[in-house]
């Protein structure tokens, strides 16, 4: 049995249980909501310039937003709250076990991100008219998808083992939801000021959302787009530049996390978070 | 497989090679020195207990044995291999048997130790079938009821008892338990005590566990290793131990309708006056050498008066 192997496992075991505990349902579900209820009262709005809904071009973007956040912030959370409650000493205590561990995470945040993926584009679909998928948005998908989270998931690892306390999640929380604001998910950047639209392009989540709508939208919205084109290769260029980054990073920072793991490291963090709740 | 076995660390040991060698181990964090140069060896199939009051270093010795915590200066061979450069094949021959909080929380009992079990798989050998298969395994620890159980939904006793069950899964050569016992009650104390000595009876497995409890270390272990301010103060088995401290014998007896305490190194002789002087008028004769108890509280004030 390979780490591989023994890692898909695990990664399939942990998504079917978000799928059958009412908590984990409830965080697929509550999102999912929150997103149909704002696509519904924009239905009547339209992408500036166009006669276009604006709800028909948030779909997407939240779609790209979610990818990205999924890599990012989820990795990260499992991460900080496995370090937290021993799993990862539990890894860390069997033959090949961090492996098979971390394959695990990639695994389950994949399908993670996928259910949510489809509990959102099936109800929207229903929702908002004007969305098309072709042959060329299928073949985009194939690509983006991976790319997207190959540039978020080593990133998202790297903060997680950063971070040692849950609590200060909050401090990467903050520039992330700058970050959506910025990177014209909700409304088209093309209306904000320059350097703000120069940060966002530096990120991954400016060209997943825009991916997406590549996908998702008809070719005459690009228009309304930087450079009135849907910029496959910038997408490219820029996602695969931060899985570089978030793959330099993430190994060296992993492996420092999980020397530092002991008994008495996981016994001081359940001290701290009993703390926390109790007394 | 056959070609792997061959390697250095995965050969088995000869029987009588230590599974445990320490010798001059030494940890400091910063200028504080936690381990100030311990030795000790263990033989395949013994259980040792390093007992000590908290801070005396039990915890960082177990945790650079298991290979988690690197050492300021000494030698250290577990089955015959350096902690610091253990590879997988040696790691798959250690169990550790960790406190459980709330990790995998909703996993099913039978569903982790199937995937923990996977990892053991490749590992191994004609004499060692790896991994224990499910079923015995939750045989050997009274959890069969709990099977499809979510790990989250057990009672305390059956949280440790599948710790234990994690910990064994791989049928390790060596076990290592910290603390085992921190926070029981006495009930689910004695009903793992007698879960420890079953497995060790079960298989040659050799155990080292680390413990504040004395009663605990006593019940367990075959050697007990007295560790206070980063020494070994005494080693020995507990009634080696007891031995050791001399003059502590207590000789309780009434005459006359009065009552008589006297403690001295030796019991024998002085009984043995004591009739002579007064023949039939000693009534409840009572002699008791000292406890455990009264050795390592004797034991851990000298030291610490010495220090």
């Amino acid at each position: 049995m390979t780490p591989i192997t023994a890692g898909l496992r695990r990664g399939w075991i942990e998504l079917r249980h978000t799928v059958t505990t009412p908590m984990d349902l409830w965080s697929y579900l509550f999102p999912a909501l929150l997103l149909l209820g704002t696509i519904f009262f924009m239905r009547d709005a339209q992408v500036p310039g166009t006669s276009f809904s604006l709800g028909a071009r948030t779909l997407p973007s939240v779609f790209g937003m979610n990818f990205a956040l999924g890599g990012l912030m989820t990795t990260a959370q499992l991460l900080i709250m496995d370090r937290e409650d021993g799993t990862l000493l539990r890894a860390k205590a069997l033959p090949r076990g961090m492996s098979s561990y971390l394959i695990g995470k990639v695994v389950l945040v994949g399908g993670m991100s996928l259910v949510a993926f489809l509990l959102q584009l099936v109800p929207g679909l229903f929702l908002v008219s004007g969305l098309h998928v072709g042959l060329t948005g299928w073949l985009t998908l194939l690509w983006l998808v991976p790319v997207g989270f190959a540039a978020t998931l080593p990133l998202g690892a790297a903060i997680g083992s950063i971070f040692d306390d849950p609590r200060n999640v909050a401090l990467v929380n903050l520039p992330i939801f700058g970050l959506i604001a910025a990177s014209g998910i909700f409304y088209p950047i093309t209306g904000f000021p320059g350097w703000l639209q120069g940060l966002a392009q530096a990120f991954p989540m400016y060209w997943l959302g825009l991916g997406m709508r590549s996908v998702f939208l008809p070719d005459s919205l690009a228009a309304v787009e930087i450079t009135h084109s849907w910029r496959h290769l910038e997408t490219f260029g820029v996602l695969t530049a931060w899985a570089i980054v978030g793959l330099l990073l993430a190994p060296m920072l992993l492996r420092r996390m999980a020397a530092r793991e002991s008994g008495s490291a996981v016994a001081a963090r359940r001290e701290r978070a009993l703390s926390r709740i109790g007394r | 497989m056959t070609e792997t076995a061959l390697t250095s660390a995965g050969q088995e040991l000869p029987v009588g090679d230590p599974v445990l060698e320490v010798r001059d181990l030494r940890m400091s964090y910063g200028p504080k020195e936690v381990l100030g140069g311990i030795g000790f060896t263990a033989r395949p199939g013994e259980v040792i207990a390093l007992l000590g009051p908290n801070g005396a270093g039990k915890t960082t010795t177990i945790e650079i044995l298991e290979g988690f915590r690197r050492r300021s200066a000494g030698h250290v061979r577990v089955l015959g291999v350096d902690p610091e450069h253990g590879d997988e094949r040696w790691r798959a021959r250690l169990g550790v048997v960790l406190q459980s909080w709330r990790d995998h929380g909703k996993w099913r009992v039978r569903e982790l130790l199937e995937h923990i079990g996977l990892h053991y798989a490749a590992f191994g050998t004609e004499r060692t079938p790896r991994p224990w298969p499910v079923d015995d395994l939750l045989e050997a620890v009274g959890l069969t009821a709990a099977g499809k159980t979510r790990v989250n939904r057990l009672s305390g006793g059956q949280r440790r008892r599948l710790d234990v069950a994690i910990g064994i899964v791989g049928r390790p050569e060596l076990l290592f338990l910290d603390e085992p016992t921190v926070g029981f009650d006495p009930a689910a104390r004695r009903e793992f005590h007698d879960l420890i000595h079953e497995l060790t009876d079960l298989a040659d497995t050799t155990v080292l566990l680390t413990t504040h409890d004395l009663d605990e270390a006593e019940k367990l272990a075959d050697r007990i290793l007295i560790l206070s301010g980063g020494q070994i103060i005494a080693s020995g088995s507990a009634d080696e131990l007891s031995r050791r401290v001399a003059g502590e014998t207590e000789i309780r007896w009434t005459r006359d309708g009065q009552r008589f305490v006297h403690s001295t190194a030796d019991a024998t002789a002085y009984v043995h006056d004591l009739f002579r002087q007064h023949g039939a008028a000693i009534g409840d004769l009572e002699v008791r050498r000292s406890s455990l108890e009264d050795t390592y509280m004797k034991l851990v004030q000298d030291s610490e008066r010495d220090r």
